[in-house]
């Protein structure tokens, strides 16, 4: 065990480092990136009532009239310890956008609860029906709702739900004060929409997972020892198909907290890709920065946590040759 | 709606008289005889009202256009989100833009002229105070107008405060405005949404943080590109208003999501509805299309300084060239009005017509073509759909109405990001949205005028320019509405400007809400919705 430890460590102390020095690569290209659009802050918000008078002023103010490099550096050496400064809109960055994240994070922790136990049952009974008519009508449902863009089941559900029979609220923008059922209330048709974008994906990966596993000899001992076929699946084949799934599953969780924009602005979820969004749209650089390192660091650790689940998983991994 | 002291004014009231209010003018006119009597009741006809105003309930609009860098800051306020929330709910002017275009008293009971009218004073209403109990004083006048001047200046009425030269303490409740050159229309300046009175801080500048003011409404909760709560006012000084006991001002910037809440009865009022959806709505029960005349309109300019555009007949036969009404119907699905090359709306204090009508006639084309010995033309004409929504659908019908007079326009597709950077003032031929100005002197010294900042079309025309000058100094109404009327036929013979259509305020409104005469001066009946409309 102290042999686990050890590899996973080093692992992952190797992986963060790696980590860190992608998410510098990606706030360099952001910061460089966001400075070739026209305009900036000051011109965003003045609009054309922006005379050169007052866009220089608020360019001072905001010290964008100082180089790109001096202009990143300030801004990197606050962000390396913790400290984001100040929106251009003169709010601190982390009140902008923690409420946001939190926002985000009990949507994407919601969906997530739901969708990955269902999506791994699904996967096991497509499995185990594999070509039968459960795996067919599954398959046939969630390839389809994969297929069609995520704002197309968004708007259909809202049709459903929310307009013939209104049974949920068009409107998701939880606020604070709201008690937990009416939140719950509120969240239903995002949660519902993010369940069929997200499902088909996981439950496919677990069925081929499965299905790949079960054509190795130790299936086919224990096939030939009697057992019977669901037990197979779920104490041998299972747990050997744990890497790739963890994979599949860390992909999809990073969706869930970085790439729901698309959703967030249909039922007016007040979500981080909607803050991203309108700092992008305001030039509003700290922001964007910020938003972009947490978008980046999701990943990074969502994929380093599905890369410890696979090698925990899988004594062969520890022990590299 | 106050009683006024009448001095200086009673001269313009007779002179207004004298000068023969017929209907037809009487649009153009009641501003003017408003701006004199400072109240527009005590002289125009109120309005007949469908249902008498009542108390109670909570009104929700739906908003497009609102960010998460709002601020309360009213040098900012970018859309019309900050504008009605902040400027129309949580803050008053001195003076206020009524429903009918005309200007009235709000902060100031009254105000008057003096020095021809580069001197303007306004007397302050008795008894307004805050929302945190403070009393209104000349102090926070004088601080809230200081905010937006000065060359640190980072308001967007910069440009605006800068014809003010001194406001200085007249009385205990008299500010006295002394401007660097004379304007009739001062009063209407001063209703500009940024122009929000805050209280002032001790040792300089206003406490616009706090989000207290003087206004319909006071602010609950205001989280930016989400949402602004506010609740009554119970001290506010004007009779009776408002009327709804809480508003929330909800962003939704999805067209079809603020659809989809409005249909769902999750909010009472949308703005910028999609035509598309207009049908639909009009379909429903308990709903209906709330549609205002604006001052917004549409263009495509010419650069009258620039080759072909600098010879006046090629600038008429591209006028002649054009099938408005075409546009109109395919674009605009008939939600909107056809222009005649002037920039002014019929709503506007001193609209004048502008004969003839300039409409499609090929021939009329090809004939001021012939004049300067041309029989085609090739010109580029840049758009985007950022220039104006539809932009680039209207320039290729232009582009066809156009080859059959023999004149090739060529559509440039510009970016839409940058457009106002990059092409706006920049290139020859170019589409413009325009959300116009409440008068013309303001309208006119913004984009027409010899060294205007956003004179698209470059014109330069000696006539106009000094009766611009001589109409802001003018006190004869009558003789103010001819020279404006010569400005605009001016504008209209030999200016640059092709006025495709104006389109009016669309919105979406329950039929439970209750309204007066909807203005369309500025957005969501000029930004004071909150505190005009009530729950039926």
């Amino acid at each position: 065990m102290g042999f686990l430890f050890n590899s996973i460590f080093k692992m992952i102390t190797r992986r963060i480092a790696l980590g860190f020095l992608s998410l510098m690569i990606v706030s360099l290209i952001i910061f460089f990136a966001v400075s070739l659009l026209p305009g900036d802050f000051a011109t965003a918000v003045l609009g054309r009532s922006a005379t050169q008078d007052a866009v220089a002023a608020f360019q001072q103010q905001l010290g964008l009239d100082r180089p790109l490099y001096q202009r990143y550096f300030h801004w990197l050496s606050g962000a390396l310890i913790g400290d984001f400064g100040n929106s251009f809109s003169m709010r601190p960055v982390a009140k902008i956008i923690g409420p946001r994240l939190l926002n985000t994070l009990v949507l994407a922790g919601t969906t997530a609860i739901i969708a990955v136990p269902l999506a791994v049952m699904l996967g096991v009974i497509c499995a185990r029906f594999r070509n039968r008519l459960p795996d067919r009508v599954l398959s046939a449902v969630t390839l389809a709702s994969i297929s069609v863009p995520e704002f197309f089941i968004a708007y259909l559900l809202m049709l459903a739900l929310a307009t013939k029979f209104q049974i949920f609220p068009s409107l998701s923008s939880v606020r604070p004060g709201m008690g937990f059922l009416e939140q719950a209330h509120r969240m239903a048709l995002p949660i519902m929409t993010l369940l069929f974008v997200v499902l088909a994906h996981m439950m496919r990966n677990t069925r081929a997972a499965i299905i790949n596993v079960m054509s190795r000899p130790f299936i086919e001992m224990a096939q030939l020892k009697g057992e019977p076929e669901m037990r197979i699946i779920l104490t041998h084949a299972l747990p050997n198909a744990i890497g790739s799934i963890a994979s599949v599953v860390a992909i999809n969780l990073a969706y869930l907290i970085a790439g729901v924009v698309v959703i967030e602005v249909v039922f007016v979820y007040p979500g981080i890709g909607q803050t991203m969004v309108d700092a992008v749209r305001n030039r509003d650089v700290p922001v964007i920065q910020a938003c972009a390192l947490i978008f980046s660091a999701t990943y990074i650790l969502l994929n380093l946590f599905a890369d410890i689940i696979s090698i925990t998983s899988d004594p062969r991994l520890l022990h590299p040759r | 709606m106050s009683d006024t002291s009448l001095s200086e004014m009673e001269f313009w009231a007779a002179q207004m008289r004298k000068g023969a209010i017929s209907r037809r003018e009487f649009f153009g006119r009641a501003t003017a005889l408003a701006v004199v009597i400072g109240a527009g009741g005590s002289v125009l006809p109120s309005f007949a009202q469908a249902a008498e105003p009542k108390k109670g309930g909570y009104a929700r609009f739906g908003m497009s256009d609102a960010s998460q860098q709002d601020t309360l800051d009213p040098g900012t306020w970018p859309a019309s989100f900050s504008q009605a929330a902040f400027n129309g709910s949580l803050c008053n002017n001195l003076t206020e833009i009524a429903a009918d275009g005309s200007i009235i008293g709000d902060l100031a009971e009254s105000f008057e002229p003096a020095n021809g009218t580069k001197k303007w004073i306004f007397k302050i209403r008795k008894g307004v105070t805050f929302h945190d109990g403070k009393a209104l004083t000349v102090k926070d006048i004088q601080e809230s107008f200081h905010h937006h001047m000065g060359a640190k200046s980072t308001s967007g009425a910069a440009p605006l405060v800068s014809q003010i030269e001194s406001i200085t303490a007249d009385s205990v409740d008299k500010v006295l405005f002394t401007l660097k050159s004379a304007s009739a229309d001062f009063p209407y300046l001063v209703a500009d949404y940024h122009l929000s009175i805050f209280p002032a801080k001790d040792g300089g500048g206003i406490d616009w943080q706090r989000g207290v003011g003087t206004g319909a409404f006071a602010l609950e909760n205001f989280t930016p590109g989400e949402s602004a709560k506010m609740v009554r006012n119970q001290n506010y000084h004007k009779n009776n208003k408002p009327y709804f006991d809480e508003i929330e001002y909800i962003a939704i910037m999805d067209a079809t999501a603020r659809m989809n809440a409005f249909v769902t009865g999750e909010v009472e009022f949308i703005n910028d509805l999609d035509v598309k959806s207009i049908a639909l709505v009009e379909r429903s029960t308990g709903l209906k299309v709330e549609r205002t005349p604006s001052l917004r309109h549409f263009t495509f300019d010419m650069d009258t300084s620039t080759k072909p555009f600098d010879n006046p007949d090629v600038r008429t036969a591209l006028k002649y060239a054009i099938d408005r009404d075409d546009i109109i119907r395919k674009v605009y699905l008939g939600e909107a009005v056809k222009g005649n090359d002037t920039p002014v709306a019929v709503t506007m204090p001193f609209y004048h017509e502008t004969p003839p009508q300039n409409d499609y006639d090929v021939e009329k084309a090809k004939a001021f073509l012939a004049k300067v010995g041309l029989t085609s033309l090739d010109v580029d004409l840049s758009v985007a759909e950022a220039a104006f929504p539809g932009a680039v659908e209207a320039a290729v019908l232009f582009q066809q109405h156009a080859a059959k007079a023999g004149i090739n326009v060529n559509v440039v597709r510009e970016a839409d990001d940058g457009y106002w950077d990059n092409i706006f003032l920049k290139k020859p031929f170019s589409g413009c949205d325009w959300y116009g100005r409440a008068t013309c002197d303001w309208l006119f010294s913004t984009a027409y005028a010899d060294g205007a900042a956003w004179n698209n079309t470059h014109w330069k025309n000696p006539r106009f320019n000094e009766l611009l000058i001589q109409a802001r100094a003018e006190t004869d109404q009558a003789k103010r509405a001819a020279q404006y009327a010569e400005m605009q036929q001016l504008i209209h013979d030999d200016g640059g400007v092709i006025t495709v259509a104006f389109v009016n305020w669309t919105n979406g409104m329950s039929k439970k809400i209750g309204h007066g005469t909807i203005g369309g001066i500025f957005p969501c009946d000029n930004m004071r919705m909150a505190e005009r409309w009530w729950m039926a």
